[in-house]
């Protein structure tokens, strides 16, 4: 191994690239949140439909598609090697313990969290994502915007949030997300060594405040449009 | 036997000096054929291995610890002085030399001690440079604080872990040799014999505490860095592993024991609250600062208090008596360690201790408090007085303390020449382990000094001396004394093995204990201590017919560790016994009560005592053999102390 | 002798206490009774009654490590009741004292559990992993002898100060016990951060750095997750900004250092 791979494959490596992917995630969030809020603006879908348009053709969002899509791999897949490390860690475990007296819940169970996350940005890739993109998985119906014929993405989140159960997923993996974030926020600056006395107490409060302001975001368009119809 | 002190010739300040100039030196390329054997990890025996290694000897370094940082050093407190004068307060060489001298109630050698103070200002300048961060002030360098009642502020100080500090600095320089290959450490290995070959050290025999196999290591010299012998008490401020079997063993071998009987009583700890007790907490003597010291006026009182009928706010002013502001005016409640201790003893014997035992001394801050208010004194001794809260489950702040005095340090030890070698050829002993520098009584912030002392500066050099005048030649542990050396460690480990009787080690520890504090401890007199010799006899008979060790050697077996400790404990008990017996005078930490000036002060015996007792073992239940080595006095003068 | 508190009532006690005969044989749980123990007595007293019955009985004693017996030495270690070092904040298992228990309790005593530390017997863990960190690079590359002199450097006092608080590690090994990924990243971070902010330490700051690292993942230690549990029951205070600092300085280290 060179330095390179050695370095990156430490363990303080892998976490540094754990918070870099992460970081670039939650940037991710932002983006895509911005663009979900045209959801609201109450045209039938237009803005909504040109926006996704927009993102599934443009040349400098495909190749940023393809950044992300490799966030999500290195994020995955360092989660994994790390975790199998630190279950080999610790082969014989307490007959009692009580790790609640010294730490959060959710910095304890980020792999639980992760793999909600995980699980259902399956579900979501496959709703939306694989038709809009792909044409695949029964695709999408088609619409017209000023005589130019579109995918109806619009429709199709119209139409999925009339299920109940599949806004419940929606809002328990939000709320997985949030749990996820509130711990990982933060703790990627840890990581990064970024902590200042100064600046630290900022970052800590910014990064509860992001979470839960990003996934209640989100959360909010299943709930609103199955009480919409 | 002609003790030999080997001190230079020439003026006091030259000795050192001239003598590094004179020992013999071993040609860099030489110094990879010697190997050099360390027993102990503290700070003596840490910084000579790591120096000795630096210096290109192959080192084979030893503790019975898990790791060379816990050592028992790493629990001093206070500090470490160093003649350095950064105060400008007109400290010196000299004035480090002679408040040690007069410290020590002139029974330390001149030439030791004013070598001593000569390395001190060395020390500091090697734990800086290591990376030791010792308190700074403001403008970015070091402080000082006074200590121990000098006049001058030359105590270099961690907070209250300056101990901690400077262990963790010569365990990184023994990492570091050990990282490099010049040391081999063996934690967790006890040594149980010196083995000698044709009237030299040239090794040791230990056990591996893991396995309990029994193994010799070789080697051209051994240096002997393992610690005092308070433990003999049970009950001290040592750590419950810090033991004499290392040093007793080598004395059994022929090295000298000297001044056995110097032990230091602190009089701060925080006093047995049962008799599961295992060890005693030492407070930072500071407190004395600002704290009074004062018993019930009447035995009457006391008993009620003791009884819980009433409670220590109920006692009214004046049925209090400040027991050290009325005997000693001048000085109060900052007399000396051992005036101090004394005379809580004494309170205690009349009856009016406090505390359910009756063992106690208030230690009262409710005049500092009304005086400098509670956050004062809270930033003063905020730590000290959590600590007490968390032992004793009381508010220092609202209730006086209990203090008791508690064996804190040993005077006592190998005897050294001025090289730090034993009377065995070979064989070196440093630190606390040896006898030489603090005479019948140390000053406060001098034993950290002393243990870096011997291990950076001094043994790199005059074991040079030694080992240049030594062939390469190794001996081989198969060599019959090694194996004889074996022989007898199997033997005694498998005696105390098939015993199988019904009373446990550390019932005979405790036992022990109790004879030595009750008869050889703050106070003595011919009377008790004669009593006290033919009771450690028949305990140790009684430990040999009937203590009860379980399991087996090649196991880790902590029961059987202890009982070889005990075991030598045992027989050092009553050589202290014999060596108090001996000193008929009263100096510094050995105060017998024949021996006093009209008002109760220790009275010292200059004409007859000026001498060093190295005792000469002859045979366990055989009176050992005295040795004196005159001590001369060329540049102090010897005064009597008086704190009144 | 009575204890310091007359009105302390004695206990009764349950204990669950680890066993296990050496390294290559699997250990259980085995319940013991303790009567009449004293809230005075500290936890190992505690144990120390017990290990006086067993003998008695001709059983065999309990083994655990212990020495100073005042929080400094590092040696003392178990894991109490679900905690390392036991439920007192701050407070390593020799200074944890019985009244924080009640008459009827039931304690459970476990030692350290990590791949790094495996058990030597009973509750006793072999450490030895932290002293080959400490060997890959826990020291400054001095000599004795032909330094300068004390005071020809100054400290920042703030600097100083932050330095010897990182300096404080006792190296019981509680942060890795606490953690759940058994890491050893707080002890580590420690003694890179007090060299690291000290002139003296500088120096060789970036291959210490990479050689501790390197070391500690050699030894099997879990990676850091930051749950803070290290910090919340190291018994001697180590901050969580040492281990921002360590993975700082192994940053820069990794990107500046010569050391391919």
């Amino acid at each position: 191994m060179n330095w390179f791979t050695k370095t990156f494959s430490s363990t303080i490596g892998r976490k540094i690239i754990m918070s870099i992917t992460g970081l670039f995630l939650c940037s991710f969030l932002v983006v895509h949140l911005i663009g979900n809020l045209t959801l609201f603006k109450g045209d039938d879908g237009v803005t909504f439909n040109l926006y996704s348009h927009f993102m599934a053709n443009n040349p400098i969002i495909r190749t940023m598609e393809i950044v992300l899509v490799l966030g999500f791999v290195f994020h995955i897949y360092d989660a994994l090697v790390l975790t199998r490390r630190n279950k080999a860690a610790r082969p014989v475990g307490y007959a009692e313990n009580h790790p609640q007296e010294n730490s959060t819940w959710s910095s304890r169970n980020m792999g639980l969290l992760g793999t909600v996350i995980l699980v259902f940005l399956i579900i979501h890739l496959w709703n939306f994502f694989v038709p809009a993109r792909f044409g695949a998985a029964g695709g999408l119906e088609g619409v017209v915007i000023e005589n130019v014929d579109y995918d109806n993405l619009y429709l199709k989140v119209v139409q999925s949030f009339q299920i109940w159960w599949y806004v419940l997923i929606y809002v328990i993996s939000m709320i997985a997300l949030a749990y996820h974030l509130i711990h990982g926020f933060q703790s990627a600056f840890q990581s990064l060594g970024l902590t200042h006395k100064k600046y630290t107490p900022f970052i800590k409060t910014f990064g509860v405040v992001f979470s839960i302001a990003v996934c209640f975001g989100f959360a909010i368009i299943p709930i609103y449009f199955f009480f919409a119809a | 036997m002609i003790l030999d002190s080997k001190i230079p010739e020439g003026a006091l300040a030259e000795k050192w000096d001239k003598h590094k100039f004179n020992v013999k030196l071993v040609n860099p390329a030489n110094k990879r054929k010697y190997d050099i054997i360390v027993v102990g990890t503290g700070l003596a025996g840490a910084s000579a291995a790591a120096t000795l290694g630096e210096l290109g000897y192959n080192v084979k370094a030893f503790c019975f610890q898990d790791s060379p940082r816990r050592a028992h050093s790493i629990a001093a407190q206070g500090g470490i002085n160093a003649a350095k004068n950064y105060q400008n307060d007109g400290d010196s060489i000299f004035r480090l030399f002679y408040d040690t001298i007069k410290g020590g109630d002139y029974r330390a050698r001149e030439a030791n001690v004013y070598r001593l103070a000569q390395v001190s200002v060395n020390i500091i300048d090697q734990c800086v440079a290591q990376g030791v961060p010792f308190a700074r002030e403001y403008g970015g360098l070091l402080a000082n604080r006074s200590f121990g009642g000098a006049q001058v502020s030359r105590t270099f100080y961690a907070r209250g872990q300056t101990g901690q500090q400077l262990l963790l600095g010569a365990y990184s320089a023994l990492n570091r040799q050990i990282a490099y290959g010049k040391v081999k450490m063996y934690p967790r290995t006890e040594m149980l014999d010196l083995v000698m070959v044709d009237g030299k050290a040239r090794g040791i025999v230990v056990r591996n505490l893991i396995t309990g196999k029994i193994e010799s290591h070789s080697a051209h010299a051994v240096v002997l860095a393992t610690g005092g012998y308070g433990n003999v008490f049970f009950l001290s401020t040592n750590a419950m592993g810090s033991n004499a079997t290392a040093a007793w063993r080598a004395h059994k071998k022929g090295a000298l024991f000297a001044n056995p009987c110097f032990t230091q009583i602190h009089p701060t700890c925080i006093p047995v609250s049962g008799e599961y007790q295992s060890k005693l907490t030492l407070m930072s003597e500071s407190l004395r600062n600002d704290g009074r010291v004062w018993v019930p006026k009447t035995v009457e009182i006391a008993q009620r208090l003791r009884k819980g009928e009433i409670t220590v706010n109920d006692i009214k002013e004046e049925d209090r008596d400040y027991y050290l502001e009325r005997k000693y005016p001048a000085f109060g409640n900052l007399v000396p360690r051992d005036v101090a201790s004394r005379n809580a003893k004494l309170m205690c014997d009349e009856g009016r201790g406090v505390g359910a035992s009756g063992l106690a001394v208030y230690l009262d801050f409710a005049d500092a408090i009304r005086r400098e208010g509670q956050p004062a004194i809270a930033a003063k001794y905020g730590n000290l007085f959590d600590m007490y809260a968390k032992i004793t489950d009381e508010n220092p702040y609202e209730k006086p303390m209990r203090i008791y005095p508690a064996v804190h340090y040993t005077m006592g030890g190998l005897w050294v020449d001025y090289n730090l070698m034993t009377n065995i050829p070979g064989l070196y002993a440093t630190g606390e382990c040896n006898f030489s520098d603090h005479g019948a009584n140390r000053l406060g912030a001098s034993a950290l000094m002393q243990g870096l002392a011997d291990g950076y500066f001094v043994i790199p050099y005059t074991i040079g001396d030694y080992l240049a005048q030594t062939p390469y030649d190794k001996v081989s542990t198969d060599h019959p004394a090694f194996k004889e050396a074996e022989q007898n460690v199997k033997a005694t480990t498998d005696r105390l093995l098939s015993i199988k009787g019904n009373r446990t080690v550390d019932d005979f520890h405790k036992a022990l204990g109790l004879l030595m504090w009750d008869y050889c401890g703050m106070a003595r007199n011919a009377e008790g201590l004669q009593f006290a010799k033919q009771e450690i006899r028949k305990l140790r008979d009684e430990f040999w017919q009937n203590v009860k060790v379980t399991g087996v050697n090649e196991e880790l077996n902590q029961t059987l560790e202890k009982a070889h400790r005990v075991a030598d404990f045992l027989e050092l008990g009553e050589l202290m016994v014999d060596d108090a017996l001996n000193r008929n005078e009263s100096c510094g930490g050995h105060f017998r009560e024949e021996y006093q000036t009209p008002e109760n002060e220790a009275l010292r015996d200059d004409e007859n005592y000026a001498y060093v007792a190295a005792w000469e073992f002859t045979g366990v239940g055989n009176e050992p053999i005295l040795h004196k080595e005159e001590l001369k006095f060329e540049n102090v003068k010897l005064t009597q102390r008086s704190y009144k | 002798m009575a204890g310091s508190n007359p009105n302390a009532k004695p206990m009764d006690l349950t204990l669950k206490i680890w066993r296990q005969k050496d390294r290559n044989t699997a250990g259980q749980l085995v319940t013991y009774t303790l009567k009449n123990i004293s809230p005075d007595m500290s936890f190992l007293e505690m144990l120390d009654v017990l290990n006086e019955e067993l003998l008695v009985r001709g059983e065999e004693p309990v083994a655990f490590d212990h020495d100073c017996r005042e929080g400094i030495c590092g040696m003392c270690s178990l894991f109490i009741n679900g905690r390392a070092h036991g439920p007192e904040r701050g407070t390593t298992t020799c200074q944890l004292h019985m009244r924080h228990f009640n008459h009827g309790d039931t304690i459970t005593i476990e030692p350290w559990r990590a791949a790094a530390f495996p058990v030597h017997k009973d509750l006793i863990v072999d450490r030895s992993a932290f002293d080959r960190i400490q060997q890959a690079g826990g020291y400054v590359s001095v000599n004795t002898g032909g330094v300068p002199d004390a005071n020809e450097i100054p400290i920042p006092k703030t600097i100083a100060d932050k330095a010897f608080d990182a300096a404080t590690c006792i190296g019981c090994g509680a942060c890795v016990a606490a953690c759940k990924n058994a890491s050893a990243m707080l002890f580590v971070s420690a003694k890179v951060s007090q060299l690291a902010m000290l002139p003296q330490g500088k120096v060789e700051a970036k291959t210490r750095v990479e050689n501790m690292v390197a070391q500690m993942d050699v030894e099997g230690f879990g990676a850091c997750s930051n749950t803070g549990a290290c910090a919340a029951e190291c018994p001697v205070g180590i901050s969580l900004d040492n281990i921002a600092m360590l993975n700082r300085e192994y940053l820069g280290a990794k990107a500046s250092s010569e050391n391919v």
